[in-house]
């Protein structure tokens, strides 16, 4: 049984269809990546199986339950979550702050009330272990607005999986950041989704990213499956280059 | 920036060692003017304090520690949550009005049954207008809570058979302690001195909670919201129910505020419900700096100078209020605390 | 049956004060996304503005009052103008900066605008009622109706189908309703953006301006009026939904309906009808009858 399977979703702004009848499935740490055109629907189907979105039609199910309709919160005690393409941080919060409320939140621990947030060392060691693992243990101190592009695409992505995901959905981890960073996040990032035994579906535009790290490639159009396999069968497959190249 | 790479761990140490560094001289500060406040009963004899030692000064600084509660309670919405409250004065002035019900129906003269009344009736006046408000953010927020604690005020004109209409409710010396302390003596001598010292001390205690609060892991989960509620929403946090527990918290908070203000006030009026009571809250919490946990105690202290020595000398009050908030939302956002910053941060300039 | 037509007219005499009052309120919103607390209070202005300009002018001349209508026009560029200064001074600078920071300021503005109004005109009220008494009554339907009231309600009707066809038909619409849209991509296709700024709050101020001035008369001008007027024009938005100005034109119906059914039936429970129906809106239809989500 796949991790997590979606069947026929359908989801509509106005007269577009920015999804248009997809079926999607990811196995346990299985890294896929999403690729394709703006506006070919990727971002829409990360909202709508993180929840940010409900579909106007099909299903999601995760580890065998149904989950279509099933608010944030419980997807993220599922064991799902996301990172944003536009980064998606607490501004005022010092990173080591932005993970740690992770943590809490993970733990159910942001119901302490009368319990200093300093006090759990628990929490502030591992939120400083998981700052280690992407790079920015020197920044644990400065605020999230103060951080540069690339750190605050990297701690975007530490918040989720702080969260301690089955399945983690990355929207453009790379985008904005130079090509030299791209290298350092994507490798980052592969490495702990491997370590952890995490799934995840990367959304990318970077195809030398994309072959480098998926195990399986989607490629969207239209929002439309146009074509699914492995690097090697996507590389080969002409719809394709001519999709992608059509664009460039 | 030092150019020295830190590991982790060293960060930690250096980091606790940064911290402490900021925050030992804050300690410091803190536990003086504590100290003063204890002490300030019997310094009326010392030469330069001896004037804000009176029990004139004292009463002046018993009614600051009350707003400063309030304050304190209001900016744990605003400062802490990202939420703007124009209805404040609902619970400080319901939390005094049912301290006077208390005195005028059940005859009850004790301080313990004023604030237990007044955190109850702030509880659920807050559990109610919370669930109604806190569905809403930003302007939709500020104007719920507004049009909510303006009802209240008009039912306190309306109903003036209970509420003794404008004229208000009187409310007596009462016993503290359960009755250890009696209302027996002067009036003066029980608000400058017993009365003082009982205030600070729930303020302190006041205080010390809702520092833990702001910093506790509910209370960085309730800033996460502020910052950006829908990365909140994805790390897993009940948005709406959150902000309706700090909701809740900060109107019992203000409402301790209110019980404590019944008795020094001797009288509550609707004034104390009235929308512009609660623009007197956000006006103190502004003033003191409502991005930082110290400032609204600053801010409701000054506040209650300036209406002492200034605005009770205008009739025009209400634009003296409005040019300085404008002023500071325009020139100094930090409030006084900014000013403190900016000054100690010049020193060390300068050293 | 005339004391149902009395009402009626009375529910849209009162529809159309208020749909002048929140639709300047949601056009402004609209536009900048600012909801401004002290737009009650220029409400405010205008009645006073009107009422002393009336006092001074029929006391000079010994003018019919009738006449003196004229003067509407006058006190509503006044708040219009307040508006033009206020924009750029006090709200251009807070545009980059979060939300509550507005607030604050508009609140701060609010205390201001309240106690200068107290500090030039005083604090008994202003009434101008023979302006209003020399219109005369209207007899309709067996029907007995005061003859301005009804100038009221029309012009409430004319500054609706104006101000659609000023936002509709117009260029400056054109380039308000881009900007409304968004801002950056509206500075880009060339739109000046301050100056569409300031032209929005001043016509916004104009409309609360108008509805001050043209209450006076019946009502009077009053300490205090401008707050109530802010709670009921956010009323009249949380029903239409705010930034809409159709919406602002039902909610002000509805309003106006149910506050003259209010105030004949159940006088004590007016106001908590009204919190109750935007209650019920802002849960079922948070973005409001006729708003954008």
């Amino acid at each position: 049984m796949p991790l997590l399977f979606a069947q026929g979703l359908r989801k509509s702004f106005g007269e577009t269809r920015a999804v248009d009848g997809v079926d999607f499935l990811v196995e346990s740490e299985e890294l896929v990546s999403l690729v394709g055109s703006n506006g070919a629907g990727k971002t829409t189907l990360v909202n709508l199986l993180s929840g940010l979105l409900v579909p106007d039609a099909g299903s999601i199910a995760f580890q065998d339950a149904d989950i279509t309709a099933v608010p944030v919160r419980d997807r993220i005690k599922a064991g799902i979550a996301r990172s944003f393409q536009l980064v998606n941080l607490f501004d005022q919060l010092s990173a080591l702050d932005n993970v740690r409320l992770a943590i809490f939140s993970r733990d159910g621990t942001t119901r302490q009330v009368l319990r200093l947030a300093e006090r759990n060392r628990h929490a502030r060691e591992e939120a400083l272990e998981i700052l280690r693992d992407f790079g920015l243990e020197d920044k644990w101190d400065t605020p999230a607005a103060g951080l540069a592009q690339g750190e605050r695409k990297l701690l975007d992505v530490a918040l989720a999986y702080a969260l301690r995901p089955k399945l983690i959905l990355l929207d453009e981890p790379t985008s904005g950041v130079g090509t030299r960073e791209k290298g350092t996040i994507m490798d980052a990032v592969a490495q702990l989704v491997q370590a952890r035994g995490l799934a995840a579906v990367i959304v990318e535009h970077d195809m030398d990213v994309v072959f480098t790290y998926s195990h399986r490639i989607v490629m969207m159009h239209q929002g439309k499956v146009l074509a699914e396999g492995t690097p090697e069968q996507i590389r080969a497959d002409e719809r394709v280059a001519t999709a992608l190249l059509g664009k460039a | 920036m030092s150019s020295v790479q830190h590991s982790p761990d060293a960060a930690l140490t250096l980091g606790t060692a940064r911290d402490a560094h900021r925050i030992r001289p804050a300690l410091w500060y803190t536990a003086a003017l504590a100290l003063l406040a204890l002490l300030l009963p019997f310094l009326e004899g010392v030469p330069v304090i001896g004037w804000l030692a009176s029990p004139f000064q004292r009463i002046q600084l018993t009614y600051g520690l009350v707003f400063s509660i309030a304050a304190l309670a209001f900016n744990l919405l605003l400062g802490y949550t990202g939420l703007l409250s124009f209805g404040h004065a609902a619970f400080f002035g319901g939390a005094a009005y049912a301290a006077g019900l208390l005195v005028k129906y059940l005859h009850v003269y004790s301080m313990e049954g004023f604030l237990l009344a007044g955190l109850t009736s702030a509880l659920v006046l807050a559990a109610v207008f919370g669930s109604v408000c806190v569905r809403y953010t930003r302007i939709f927020f500020s104007i719920l809570t507004l049009a909510l604690s303006q009802v209240l005020w008009a039912l306190a004109l309306k109903f003036f058979w209970i509420t003794n209409g404008t004229d208000g409710l009187s409310i007596p010396t009462p016993t503290l302690l359960w009755g250890l302390v009696g209302t027996s003596g002067d009036k003066v001598r029980f608000l400058s001195f017993t009365y003082y010292y009982y205030v600070l001390v729930i303020f302190f205690v006041c205080v010390a909670v809702m520092g833990v609060i702001a910093a506790s892991p509910f209370g960085k989960a309730l800033q996460a919201i502020r910052d950006n509620e829908v990365r909140a929403q994805f790390v897993g946090i009940g948005v709406r129910r959150y902000r309706w527990y700090a909701f809740v918290i900060s109107g019992a908070f203000t409402g301790v505020a209110g019980a404590l203000f019944a008795p020094l006030n001797g009288l509550t009026t609707p004034d104390i419900l009235h929308w512009t009571f609660s623009g007197k809250i956000v006006f103190m919490t502004v003033l003191g700096g409502f991005k930082s946990f110290i400032g609204p105690i600053l801010g409701g202290i000054a506040y209650n100078y300036l209406e002492t020595y200034v605005i009770k000398t205008t009739e025009y009050w209400q634009m003296l209020l409005g040019i300085i908030l404008v002023a500071l939302v325009l020139v100094m956002p930090r409030g006084i605390v900014g000013v403190f910053a900016w000054g100690s941060r010049r020193e060390q300039r300068n050293r | 049956m005339d004391v149902l037509l009395a009402q009626l007219l009375n529910s849209l005499l009162y529809a159309a004060v208020l749909f002048l009052i929140a639709g300047g309120l949601s056009l402004i919103y609209g536009v900048m996304r600012i909801v401004n607390l002290a737009h009650g209070s220029l409400f405010a202005l205008g009645a006073y503005v009107m009422a002393w300009g009336v006092s001074r002018v029929a006391g000079a001349s010994g003018a019919e009052p009738a006449y003196l209508i004229v003067l509407l026009p006058v006190a509503a560029a006044a708040v219009g103008a307040t508006g033009a200064v206020v924009e750029p001074l006090f709200l251009r600078p807070l545009y980059a900066r979060a939300e509550e920071y507005q607030l604050l300021l508009t609140f701060g503005l609010l205390l201001i605008l309240e106690d200068a109004m107290r500090y030039v005109w005083g604090a008994t009220p202003l009434t101008v009622s023979p302006l209003w008494a020399s219109f005369g009554s209207l007899h309709v339907l067996g029907a007995t109706y005061p003859r301005y009231n009804v100038v009221v309600i029309l012009l409430g009707l004319a500054a609706a189908i104006l101000l659609w066809a000023f936002v509709f038909k117009t260029r400056f619409g054109v380039m308000l309703r881009a900007t409304s849209q968004n801002r950056r991509m509206a500075a880009a296709l060339g739109i000046n953006v301050s100056a569409v700024y300031v032209q929005a709050f001043a016509l916004g101020c104009v409309m609360a301006g108008l509805a001050g001035a043209v209450i006076v008369p019946i009502q009077g001008a009053v300490l205090g009026m401008g707050v109530d007027a802010l709670i009921l024009a956010f009323v009249v938005v949380v029903i239409g939904g705010l930034g809409s100005l159709e919406g602002a034109l039902v909610g002000a119906l509805i309003v106006g309906l149910v506050r003259t059914i209010a105030i004949q039936y159940f006088p004590e429970l007016e106001l908590a009808v009204l919190y109750l129906i935007a209650a019920v809106v802002l849960i079922t239809r948070p973005a409001g009858l006729l708003g954008r989500a």
